[in-house]
């Protein structure tokens, strides 16, 4: 085999050697994490995916060493293959920063932000999206868009409301599957992902749609509103499974299996496919080989030491608005419990509406 | 002087036997007996620019085939022409079936396609009926089918109904929607010349750029070449709507001024009662908008020509482009900010809702001006619509996103003044735009 020719490209000033054919996204992770743009619908595993999300568009300032001219536009660097001699400006250009904070904040707009009761709060990559890239308020002032809950079997829930359209859990059903059972349906912004008929989705390894979707949209019903991710223990383990590689993590609680996932790497990316019964059925630690904890370093709030070195926002809630909260109900224009004359400790046993009758009769 | 429509008139132009008498299939014959290259030597010659809007030169696209051995090669007829103000393709296939079949055998021949496809738009529901008659008749007389005219070369086209979607007129998005899948339009590259209808090399050209092979072909490359002003060669097919006293579809040369088109007689013959000319958007609903004071004349104060050339004068500051010449004028009554909100309606409708840019920013807009246009807007509105416009422009996959910027951006570079009188004087605006007398119930905003 003829040797491939190596490319030579910088990003953001870090020089790297890659083959021929590379994407720029692929070229900056391999050129470092602090260089690599963010990728939502991007998948290595998945042929044909990237392109869609529009968060990984860096500027090209140099083409190639024989045609030096930049490229006019903001490229999806997840879908643009590397010339020899280019030079890309991610974080480096204010160009590109600007169209990413634009990129989140067309993702947030008709985004729930139900964070606190969605499962995938922890380890969703628009979370660590919008908190690198994003601003912290909104100028949206109209309603949401919405969608009502959608069952995709009695392993799958579709929360549509929380999609972000980046169609990898079509391309996991078209590539893993055999045979796809569901797609998007309608366009614009009321593009849906949709089984049509609340089919369920039963073919094998469509489990793994759960995994790479990039947020709450799809999670794992087994797994619904049992515990926040990051209360879980991420542990390696494997069994010996006649459909999959039966590598996999389990995410305990003691020594409760609460879920089964895929082993993910640094990219938020599966490493082996799992099965459907991996995933779904075996839940004891007894049909498991544990092969010691895992590493999760990824995501922002499973893993720790994501944020030593950082410093925490520092200002009280005043300092940040300007003025004194105001509460939306002062609670002591309906009710005297808790006011600063009376003292519910020497009330016995629990308060009763009575016991501040009774006071105020005594007034 | 007139090459596509010069026959438009005549009875049965439309069937074959009088579309033959009057000298219809005589580029077939002559071509046939040409080598390929130099029919696309020819296009080359004749500065044919693509007319579907973007004004591509045809030569060049056509030398970008890739001929790779044993692999099909396609012709496509995009005639999913639904930009808003354009219809000049449904009359040329409406009135002149024959001349677009003829200028797609032509083209097949040169590059080498043996099955041509015409992508036609579901909601031109009467028009395939007349393609596929038009086909049938070329198919009995010798011109389409198996050995045509004795030269060996075999060539059938198929007539594909598209389901009403302005996005599939994106040349991979419709061929995506020609393949039978959804139509999203394809990441480029790798382009349709390399791996387009079922991944084999293909050409997608407008209806109007096909039907302008017969003359190029008739009369020569070099011949059509020197008709025109500079890159603008050969005659446009523009359609005219809007406040005008004769709208329909012109056949004009390049060297027709503006001002010209809209007063003269000869062509839309002025503005209806007497009104003054407001606005103008000369090629479609994507391209900019501009105020009549920058539509006569450029900036610099030249006449301004109905070409590729003069049009764009100014760039987007303060030009605009020929587009694909729907012609839409607006009368001093008009209001921009409610014309604004229904072609930004449009793009929010039409989007395919795969980029997030896209699928987001245009339902953002469209609510903005919703808002501003029923007085519920709000000064600020107006600097967050630019920032939305400005950062959808150029971070799509396809060029919708920038059809859907363009306008809006265009609509607050001049006529902000417009937008914030709106927000100033919303019961004013009212009355201006929906007739309502100041104690009526102030129009509800429609929800979505």
């Amino acid at each position: 085999m003829a040797e491939q020719p190596l490319f030579k490209v910088t990003i953001d000033n870090v020089t790297v050697e890659v083959p021929a054919g590379t994407t720029i996204l692929q070229a900056a992770r391999q050129a470092g994490s602090e260089v690599a743009p963010p990728a939502m619908c991007y998948y290595s595993k998945l042929e044909g995916s990237g392109g869609k999300c529009r968060t990984c568009l860096v500027e090209v300032s140099k083409g190639s060493d024989k045609d030096p001219r930049p490229m006019p536009k903001l490229v999806a660097s997840c879908r643009t293959t590397v010339m020899d001699g280019m030079e890309v400006k991610n974080l480096t250009s204010e160009r590109v920063v600007d169209a990413r904070k634009g990129v989140v904040e067309f993702l947030l707009i008709n985004h729930p932000l139900d964070c606190p009761i969605c499962d995938q709060a922890g380890e969703c990559h628009l979370q660590d999206l919008a908190y690198n890239h994003g601003n912290a308020g909104t100028r949206y002032e109209f309603q949401r868009r919405t969608f009502e809950k959608h069952s995709l079997g009695d392993k799958i829930q579709l929360h549509m409301t929380r999609c972000i359209l980046c169609y990898r859990c079509v391309m996991v059903a078209d590539q893993l599957t055999g045979q796809r059972e569901h797609g998007v349906l309608d366009r614009g912004e009321r593009a849906e992902i949709s089984d049509y008929l609340e089919k369920s989705l039963d073919k094998e390894f469509i489990g793994n749609i759960i995994d790479v979707c990039p947020v709450g949209a799809l999670t794992d019903k087994t797994f619904r509103f049992k515990n926040r991710v990051w209360f879980l223990k991420p542990l390696n383990a494997h069994r010996d499974c006649p459909t999959c590689s039966g590598k996999v993590t389990l995410w305990n609680r003691g020594d409760e299996v609460f879920r089964v996932t895929a082993r993910k790497d640094e990219w938020g990316e599966v490493e082996d496919w799992i099965c459907n019964e991996c995933r779904f059925d075996k839940k004891k630690t007894s049909d498991w080989v544990i092969e010691g904890p895992r590493e999760i370093n990824r995501h922002s709030v499973i893993s720790q030491n994501k944020y030593v070195g950082l410093v925490k926002p520092q200002e009280t809630i005043d300092e940040v608005i300007g003025k004194e909260p105001r509460l939306f109900l002062d609670i002591h224009d309906v009710s005297q419990v808790n006011e600063k004359d009376r003292d519910l400790s020497l009330i016995e046993g629990p308060a009763h509406s009575t016991d501040f009758k009774e006071n105020e009769e005594k007034k | 002087m007139k090459l596509l429509l010069e026959n438009a008139h005549i009875e049965g132009i439309r069937y074959y036997d009088a579309y033959r008498k009057h000298g219809g299939y005589r580029s077939v014959e002559k071509a046939l007996k040409m080598t390929p290259d130099e029919i696309v030597d020819e296009v080359k010659k004749s500065g044919l620019r693509g007319r579907g809007g973007a004004g591509f030169p045809t030569g060049l696209k056509w030398s970008f085939l890739a001929k790779p051995e044993g692999v099909p090669r396609h012709l496509v007829c995009n005639a999913d022409e639904s930009e808003p103000g354009t219809f000049k393709d449904r009359y040329l296939m409406e009135f002149l079936p024959h001349l677009l079949i003829e200028g797609l055998i032509v083209s097949s021949f040169a590059l080498g396609s043996n099955a041509t496809y015409i992508y036609i738009r579901g909601e031109y529901a009467w028009i395939p009926d007349i393609l596929e008659r038009a086909i049938q008749e070329a198919k009995n007389n010798g011109f389409l089918g198996k050995n045509i005219l004795g030269t060996g070369f075999d060539l059938e086209i198929y007539v594909h109904r598209g389901a009403g979607a302005y996005i599939c007129g994106e040349e991979t998005a419709l061929i995506e929607s020609l393949e039978g899948k959804r139509g999203n339009p394809r990441i480029k590259p790798p382009f349709p010349a390399v791996q387009g209808v079922w991944m084999r090399p293909t050409v997608v050209n407008n209806v109007e750029t096909l039907a302008a092979i017969v003359p190029i072909i008739n009369m020569g490359g070099e011949a059509y070449g020197n008709i025109g002003v500079g890159k603008s060669t050969g005659t446009k097919l523009i359609s005219a709507c809007g406040n005008l006293n004769k709208p329909g579809v012109y056949e004009i040369p390049f060297d027709l001024s503006v001002e010209d088109f809209i007063y003269s007689d000869e062509w839309c013959g002025g503005i209806p009662n007497g009104k003054r000319l407001k606005a103008c958007i000369p090629g479609g609903s994507s391209v900019p908008i501009v105020p009549a004071n920058l539509l006569t004349k450029t900036a610099k104060g030249e006449t301004r020509y109905m070409n590729y050339e003069s049009l764009s004068d100014g760039g987007f500051q303060t030009g605009t482009m020929l587009g694909s010449g729907g012609f839409i004028v607006l009368d001093e009554d008009q209001c921009v900010v409610k014309h604004t909100m229904t072609l930004a309606h449009f793009y929010m409708h039409e989007s395919c809702g795969q980029c997030s840019p896209c699928r987001e920013g245009t339902g953002w807009m469209w609510r903005i001006l919703k808002n501003i246009e029923y007085g519920k807007g709000k000064m600020e509105d107006i600097d967050l619509l630019w920032d939305v416009q400005r950062r959808i422009e150029g971070n799509t996959i396809c060029p919708l996103g920038d059809a859907a910027a363009w306008p809006v951006a265009a609509a607050i570079r001049h006529f902000r003044d417009e937008f914030e009188w709106h927000v100033l004087n919303p019961d004013e605006a009212q009355v201006r735009n929906y007739g309502l007398a100041h104690y009526a119930d102030r129009r509800e905003i429609p929800a979505l």
